[in-house]
């Protein structure tokens, strides 16, 4: 027997793509990562914007929590409904709108994943691509954004926030907002610019004061060659300089640095990964060249080199999205790993990598440091990423004591939470300078003034 | 229960239910039904939840579970160690239910009619070869090949057609073929995807017994799934004999041109069928049969090979219908996506996809825009 909100859900979406069931609730109390569960009463799967404006007008009118959700991938409890109400799994809304060629971006609906898209670009849009992030291909783009995550043009263009071209938004009232050129225009080519760039009324609010049903991507010219080399350094207060001489040369497409003590031959040793691209032989050779004499000095000292990348290890590394960031979750066959990657300055490279050993050690974990540089040496994100096996509580529980502590170490190295969990999102908070705390609040109060979006994410009204 | 040790190392990534190029989400049960819980992952989680009581066997968790159509995308497609076993883990939960008595209705009727009547059509024996009265092909005394048909090329009207197409050109192309007729037994492939291991084995060893008594060294099948079966069951059991799906013989004797066609203008799209494709890694042999026909213009689907797209009849679902119905179903979906290709014909080698494919091209009202035909049907159309 369903109730009145049950049935007004299932004729809204329709009963095939409505749940009230204890399976589903199981499943969407829970991410793949570490945060306790908390089941939702309903899970629906709409099809079109205007149903989710009738979800929220509902949910509005009857003060139900809603839950954007996209593939439930940032693994720190974004989409778990700690409040209990309404999951909605965006992913059938996975149309790819629109890709204007010469303008070099796309429209894509708020369900459509990061794989859909390049599988598209790559068989209509060959000369097209857009910044993938190592996440799973079933990762939402419009998710990706909303947490500000990073991608594959990253070091070239900032977060794959930075690269969106306009939003369509739904907030609490149900009423649609449209963010950038194409709230005037019907073309999505600017997010803000010339206008008042309102887009951060919603990014980096994890789904607490609208839900993207729409989002413009902008696209990058993809070159016929994309190829890999590794810079290898046991000096790990060099990584900055080394990383400030690689983005010098403007040559590099994605930087990514990987420490971690197997196989064996990685211990010890920073793994500064080098992306490039070209459309030519010689296009690429020049550019490798630069890359390689870039680093010259640091060769000199002996204090690094270029390792001979073997053909067999180049298609792992070059995959888009990388499937080994995945099996990282099987290294001792638990099936788990979960990472905080504070975005932090390149210089605090040294203190992270210590800080990592530091807890691998104290907790006995097995880990991976990673960090991804962000712009042209702006800052990166470190992953401070560690595996656990999810059939053994007490391993489960030691990483959360290492991530716990990580969090306090990047808040006082200068760092801030990337997908921040509830607890960082209340120490961030704390820290925040009040007048900041204060806009958050009056941002909130207004977009959503009965707290129904992802409640429990960034409550400044409680503070 | 049957690899508990590994449920809970599923991350829950979603590669699963991709294609390899992420064209489009390829699991057919996720596609359908589009909550997570369909999906590979999702049935890993709810499997573990299940084991540790955390829910219950309730009508929905045998949808969930009895959905999926074992059609091997997962398998094809997990980044994990521990991929080959997906399919295998599913069937293992299966097992469970089916040993608690507790499984959906058209599951039970399946698994009660093979046990009561030895086919699911509740037909009598004597009416397995009536699909060959009047053709060429012969009961099987001792031929260099038995022509296995199964529960569904025997009973079905429209694979009693495929059947008698492919046993004809078996005997067309000088190849030496016997039929079992009333004495064929049920192979129990879709038995052994739902769960009833106990009655596989015992179908399995009568079978195999079956085979012995009459020499039988040399097996070709209508259909993919008794050829999975045969293949890959059959010989833990004792089963010792060569097996080959028909377009496997068939191929080879039209590359050498030993098969006189004439010349038939056609542009087809070949559907592969999961038991012969990802299953057994033939994509091949039926490609070959349908290059070797003079004018034949073959187009490949956007998902194709071992990214195909499974017409949903697979895991006893072409029996139970629990993926059918709807414009979203999978058989529907891939009938859209065949016209995408511009062909006229949808080309299968399995009786088992022929009849979804069929059905979904009636409810798609697409019979004026493309037809579905076996690859010897449309052979048997160019012989000179």
């Amino acid at each position: 027997m369903m109730t009145g909100i049950a049935q007004e859900l299932a004729r809204i979406v329709g009963d095939a793509y409505f749940s009230n069931q204890p399976e589903e609730a199981y499943f969407y109390a829970r991410d793949p990562g570490l945060m306790p569960p908390h089941a939702p009463e309903y899970v629906v799967v709409p099809g079109c914007v205007e149903e989710i404006q009738e979800i929220a007008r509902l949910a509005n009118r009857e003060k139900i929590p809603v839950v954007p959700m996209g593939a439930g991938l940032a693994l720190t409890g974004l989409v778990i409904p700690l409040r209990g109400g309404i999951v909605i799994d965006m992913k059938r809304m996975n149309r790819i709108l629109s890709v204007n060629e010469g303008g070099r971006h796309a429209v894509v609906e708020g369900g459509a994943s990061q794989g859909l898209l390049r599988a598209y670009l790559d068989r209509r849009h060959p000369r097209l691509r857009h910044s993938i992030p190592d996440s799973p291909p079933t990762a939402t783009i419009a998710a990706n954004v909303m947490i500000h995550g990073q991608g594959r043009l990253t070091q070239q263009y900032g977060f794959n926030s930075d690269m969106i071209s306009g939003l369509e938004v739904v907030v609490a009232s149900g009423e649609i907002c449209k963010i950038g050129s194409c709230a005037l225009s019907p073309d999505w080519f600017s997010k803000g610019a010339p206008l008042p760039d309102l887009t951060g009324l919603f990014l980096g609010w994890f789904g607490a004061t609208g839900i993207i049903t729409k989002i413009g991507v902008k696209l990058y010219p993809k070159k016929k060659m994309r190829d890999v080399e590794i810079f290898i350094t046991d000096r790990e207060d060099l990584v900055a300089e080394m990383i400030y001489e690689l983005t010098h040369t403007e040559m590099v497409e994605d930087i990514n640095v990987f420490a971690q003590p197997k196989p064996m031959i990685f211990k010890d040793n920073h793994h500064i990964t080098l992306f490039f691209t070209g459309d030519t032989d010689e296009e690429i050779e020049f550019k490798r060249k630069m890359i390689w004499h870039s680093l010259d000095r640091f060769i000199k000292s002996k204090d690094g080199g270029f390792m001979g990348v073997p053909p067999v290890m180049k298609p792992t590394l070059l995959d888009m999205p990388q499937r080994s960031v995945s099996r990282f979750a099987d290294v001792k066959k638990g099936g788990g790993f979960e990472y905080s990657g504070p975005i932090i300055m390149v210089d605090k490279y040294p203190d992270c990598t210590r800080k990592i050993l530091e807890l691998a050690e104290k907790y006995g974990l097995g880990y991976s440091g990673m960090a991804r540089i962000i712009g042209r040496s702006h800052a990166m994100m470190y992953g401070f990423a560690f595996t656990f096996n999810r059939a053994d509580p007490d391993m489960m529980e030691r990483t959360r004591k290492a991530l716990h502590e990580v969090s306090a170490f990047a808040l006082e190295a200068g760092g801030v939470f990337w997908k921040a969990t509830v607890d960082e999102q209340k120490m961030a908070m704390a820290r925040m300078y009040p007048a900041t705390l204060d806009l958050m609040k009056m941002i909130k109060k207004n977009l959503d003034p009965n707290g129904i979006m992802n409640p429990g994410n960034w409550e400044v009204a409680e503070l | 229960m049957k690899y508990s040790d590994i449920v809970h190392r599923c991350f829950r990534c979603g590669y699963c239910k991709f294609t390899s190029d992420y064209t489009d989400f390829n699991c057919p049960s996720y596609r359908k039904f589009r909550f997570e819980t369909y999906s590979p992952g999702g049935r890993m989680w709810l499997i573990r939840g299940w084991l540790n009581g955390d829910i219950k066997n309730s009508e929905r968790f045998q949808e969930i579970l009895f959905s999926c159509a074992t059609c091997a995308n997962c398998v094809e497609h997990c980044v994990f160690t521990f991929s080959d076993d997906l399919v295998n883990i599913f069937i293992a939960a299966r097992e469970e239910l089916i040993a608690d008595g507790i499984v959906p209705p058209a599951v039970r009727d399946y698994l009660r009619n093979i046990h009561v009547n030895g086919n699911p059509y509740k037909e009598p024996a004597a009416g397995r070869g009536r699909w060959a009265e009047g053709s060429p092909v012969e009961a099987y005394t001792d031929q260099d090949y038995l022509f296995y048909v199964g529960c569904v090329g025997s009973y079905d009207e429209r694979a009693r057609k495929i059947a008698l197409s492919v046993g004809t050109l078996l005997v067309k192309a000088g190849l030496s073929v016997g039929i079992l007729g009333e004495k064929e037994g049920c192979d129990g492939n879709e038995v052994r995807a739902l769960g009833e291991s106990g009655l596989f084995e015992l179908l399995a060893r009568q079978n195999i017994e079956l085979f012995r008594d009459h020499d039988v060294k040399k097996v070709i099948t209508l259909d993919p799934h008794a050829f999975n079966a045969f293949k890959n069951d059959y010989p833990g059991l004792g089963g010792k004999f060569e097996v080959f799906h028909y377009t496997q013989v068939l191929a080879p004797l039209m590359e050498a041109g030993r098969i006189p066609l004439k010349a038939c203008a056609l542009k087809a799209t070949y559907h592969d069928p999961c038991y012969l494709g990802r299953h057994n890694g033939e994509y091949r042999a039926p490609r070959s049969m349908l290059r070797a026909v003079p004018g034949l213009e073959l187009v490949e689907m956007e998902r194709s090979g071992e990214n195909a797209f499974c017409c949903g009849g697979g895991g006893g679902n072409f029996f139970t219908d629990i993926l059918g119905g709807g414009e979203e179903s999978p058989a529907r979906l891939r009938a859209r996506e065949a016209l995408d290709t511009g062909a006229e014909v949808i080309a299968v080698a399995c009786p088992q996809c022929a009849k979804m494919l069929e059905d979904a091209v009636k409810s798609e009202e697409l019979e004026d825009r493309i037809k579905v035909m076996d690859i010897t049907e449309i052979v048997t159309g160019c012989l000179i």
